[in-house]
């Protein structure tokens, strides 16, 4: 049996860092959402409703990242030297967050105060420095050999920071569709009011930075049918699946949205995310270091590959059982104190 | 000496897997505990058990936190810091770390979730299965990290050089490297300690203060019962490993004993003040012989030190033995502490003995402080190497600017100095609440967000019961 192995962890590590986006994204958002809620209890609830899932979350980063190491040693020692700082940036702001959910229970005045301030800081940043380093790789990475060739502050540019902060209003509508969801009374009615905001900004920014994208690299206006200012209306038309998924996604928020459903905004929110995801994939894609180096280039040995496959084909069925199994456990309303115990 | 990015990589790293290393070493006993109390709870429905759970679960909670967010730099930082390392180990022992977030990391997350918040969710079999899986998790995350470190200690099962790139020939080589059985060994049994340790000097706090306390005295006996047991066994495991090292990393054998000549019948340098510069020992207090016989199990062998290696493959060496010397005389400190209480326990009167209870608490900390010497004895010791033999650290660090690093440096330090003052102090506040208040008097409702584990023990923690929401 001959199997393209690194073709399949190329998509494997696409799928996590999809879920990543999609689960944290959700979680991040809230604690964007954190400084407009109308009063700590609010808060209290906001934070139970993700409490039991944040950490299983996070752990699709960790999949991604040290994933990324395991199949694509190659890509992972350039990526990371090259968005140095917004990566690390993450970290610090995860860890802040990520720490908040049991010290803010353990806080008394001050404490408390300082990590809900800590929790709705370090989200905010984090998602913006996954918006740099999201920026950071489509905008390519300069390579000197097969290492980083650049400089430290590369990840900084005017197309970059418009990414971070369509990522962080992106979240946020994850958020606050989440809310909607698993939420009632004054919350969830702000939260609608959150959603209806988020999902206007978010519309205009990922029509901006789609277009933004086409020209950060010639190659990504190819893909989309833009050649020296020719246009292949064929290409785009294979391709028009995506941004139409997108439009139908924002149109099921809005929809959602409009006649008072509880489960479709979110569902909307997370379809615009795979066809945003999708979207920036076709433009570097097969290249995992855009745009020198591609996935094939930057795989593991063959082996390696193969191993891994072994243990993944086991584990992951075992892991989004249980994981969904977690989600049904935890599922329904919750409220500061009644829904929870 | 230079401040270059090299070197604050090393700052950087040393310090944040120091930072690190402190939570998996506690939680990895204390996820044990928890599943045996849980276990002894269901089997006997004594509810000390319960009280005890309730109240560990929560110290457990905040502490696997820190190690969770302090733990997702690791896996990261590999890339940022060290990018040439990681293209040149990673198809070798990138599987291992795949294998601990896909094997570990995603179970300890998930069943945590439902071990902290699921008591009236899930049924009590549920909740203990939980519980076990999160116990569970957290040797398998050790089995696969200690694996990898294991493997740059003593690499085997790999072909190939640093210039074309390493590649795995066989697997089982791999994962089983020679110092691996050992390692793990000694880690794991490093862990029970520290927990034991801890919740040692928990209980024996709150008995100083009320000697009635049925839940600090069971949790007392408890955790004297693994240390009279484990402390001993120790020491046993840390002299195999240490017959390891002699075999495989000599020169690391050689800077912890701080012998500097090849010779049979070595001294054995109770303390001593070695230094690179001179190729020697400033001065020293030693038994003769003792050296051979303990490091090679003979006073006529043949032991290597440290001139037998060029000057530029030696590791530093002061730190080195010094470090040893605090994780020995420590364990040693502890043996003593388990043979005390034991015989105590022998007498009936283990809460009863003031100074034992303050020896508990003095110790608490030593689980700790032990670990991370052991570490540096590791890691320091392997030096100038990142992979025994292979690849030298000075080769392995990323093109990055000392700026970046220095910038990231600073950060860390300011941060894990917040979260560590916080956490410790949030950690010892509950301690000295002690189980039975941490465990059934109800929170101020204004105080406590409902879904934190502190509130998700009821307050009347009943049997678990999905009907009863």
């Amino acid at each position: 049996m001959d199997l393209d192995l690194p073709l399949i962890w190329a998509g494997v590590i696409a799928l996590a860092v999809l879920l990543y986006v999609m689960l944290d994204g959700f979680d991040l958002g809230i604690g964007i959402l954190f400084p407009f809620a109308r009063s700590p209890r609010d808060r209290d609830t906001m934070m139970n409703s993700i409490a039991p899932y944040w950490d299983g979350n996070e752990t699709w980063l960790v999949l991604g990242g040290g994933g990324l190491f395991a199949a694509f040693p190659l890509a992972y020692a350039i990526i990371m030297p090259a968005l140095y700082i917004p990566i690390l940036l993450m970290m610090m702001a995860l860890i802040l967050r990520g720490v908040a959910f049991e010290f803010r229970a353990r806080g008394r005045t001050r404490g408390k105060a300082f990590w809900t301030g800590a929790f709705a800081g370090g989200s905010t940043v984090a998602a913006l420095s996954q918006g740099l380093v999201l920026g950071g790789f489509i905008q390519g990475v300069t390579l000197n050999g097969e290492a980083f060739g650049g400089g430290p502050f590369d990840w900084l540019t005017p197309y970059t920071l418009l990414v971070a902060v369509g990522l962080t209003a992106a979240y946020a509508l994850l958020g606050s569709t989440w809310l909607i969801w698993r939420t009632e009374d004054d919350l969830h009615g702000d939260a609608r009011r959150w959603a209806w905001r988020a999902v206007i900004a978010s519309a205009a920014l990922l029509a901006v930075v789609s277009f933004a994208t086409l020209f950060v690299h010639p190659q990504v206006a190819l893909r989309w049918g833009f050649e020296d200012g020719a246009f292949d209306l064929a290409r785009l038309a294979l391709l028009s699946p995506i941004p139409l998924l997108g439009l139908a996604g924002l149109g099921l928020v809005v929809w959602g949205l409009a006649r008072g459903g509880h489960v479709a905004p979110f569902l909307g929110s997370l379809t615009v995310f795979v066809s945003g995801y999708l979207g920036l994939a076709v433009g570097f894609f097969p290249n995992i270091v855009p745009y020198d180096l591609t996935f094939r280039q930057a795989a593991s040995a063959e082996n390696a590959l193969g191993l891994m496959l072994a243990g993944l084909v086991i584990l992951l069925p075992v892991i989004l059982g249980y994981t969904v199994w977690v989600y049904w456990v935890f599922r329904g309303k919750v409220g500061a104190d009644a829904g929870y115990h | 000496m230079e401040f270059d990015a090299l070197l604050l990589s090393r700052i950087q790293f040393a310090f944040t897997i120091a930072f690190h290393i402190i939570f998996p070493s506690f939680t990895i006993g204390l996820a044990s505990y928890l599943a045996v109390l849980e276990g002894l709870w269901l089997l006997t429905r004594n509810e000390t058990f319960k009280t005890l759970y309730l109240f560990w679960v929560k110290i457990f909670a905040l502490s696997f936190g820190m190690g969770v967010v302090s733990g997702v730099v690791m896996s990261y930082q590999l890339g940022t810091n060290w990018s040439v390392f990681s293209a040149v180990a990673g198809p070798v022992i990138g599987p291992l770390f795949a294998f601990e977030v896909l094997a570990a990391f995603f179970l300890e997350a998930s069943f945590l979730g439902v071990m902290l918040f699921g008591w009236k969710k899930v049924g009590p079999g549920l909740h203990f299965t939980s519980t076990v899986l999160v116990a569970l998790g957290t040797l398998t995350s050790a089995f696969w990290i200690i694996s990898a470190n294991s493997w740059m200690q003593s690499p085997s099962g790999f072909a190939g050089t640093v210039e074309e790139g390493l590649v795995a020939v066989n697997w089982l080589q791999v994962i089983f490297s020679p110092t691996f059985p050992m390692r793990l060994t000694h880690m794991v049994l490093a862990a029970y300690l520290t927990t034991a340790l801890v919740v040692a000097a928990a209980s024996a706090f709150r008995l100083l203060k009320d000697s009635s306390e049925a839940e600090s005295a069971m949790a007392l006996k408890m955790a004297i019962g693994m240390l009279a047991i484990v402390a001993p066994l120790q020491l046993l495991a840390g002299d195999l490993s240490g017959k390891d090292v002699l075999e495989h990393q000599p020169a690391k054998l050689a800077a912890i004993e701080a012998f500097w000549e090849t010779r049979s019948e070595q001294a054995f340098h109770i303390a001593a003040w070695p230094d690179r510069e001179i190729e020697g020992n400033h001065w020293e207090l030693s038994i003769p012989k003792l050296g051979s016989l303990i490091t090679a199990g003979s006073t006529e062998a043949e032991v290597q030190g440290l001139k037998a290696f060029a000057p530029e493959d030696r590791p530093p060496v002061f730190i080195v033995f010094w470090a040893f010397r605090v994780m020995v005389g420590l364990g040693l400190a502890m043996i003593a502490l388990g043979a005390w209480g034991a015989w105590l326990a022998w007498r009936g009167r283990i809460v009863r003995s003031p100074a034992f209870l303050r020896a508990c608490v003095a110790m608490g900390p030593a689980g700790f402080v032990a670990v991370i010497s052991g570490w540096i004895v590791a890691e320091v010791g392997r030096q100038p190497y990142v992979i025994y033999g292979v690849l030298r650290t000075e080769d392995a660090v990323s093109p990055i600017g000392a700026g970046a690093v220095s910038a990231s440096l600073l950060a860390f330090l300011v941060v894990y100095a917040i979260v560590f003052s916080v956490g410790a102090l949030y950690i010892l506040r509950l301690l000295a609440e002690g189980p039975v208040a941490g465990a059934h008097e109800p929170p101020p409702r204004q105080d406590r967000a409902p879904g934190t584990p502190l509130s998700a023990a009821p307050e009347d923690p009943g049997p678990p019961d999905k009907e009863d929401r």
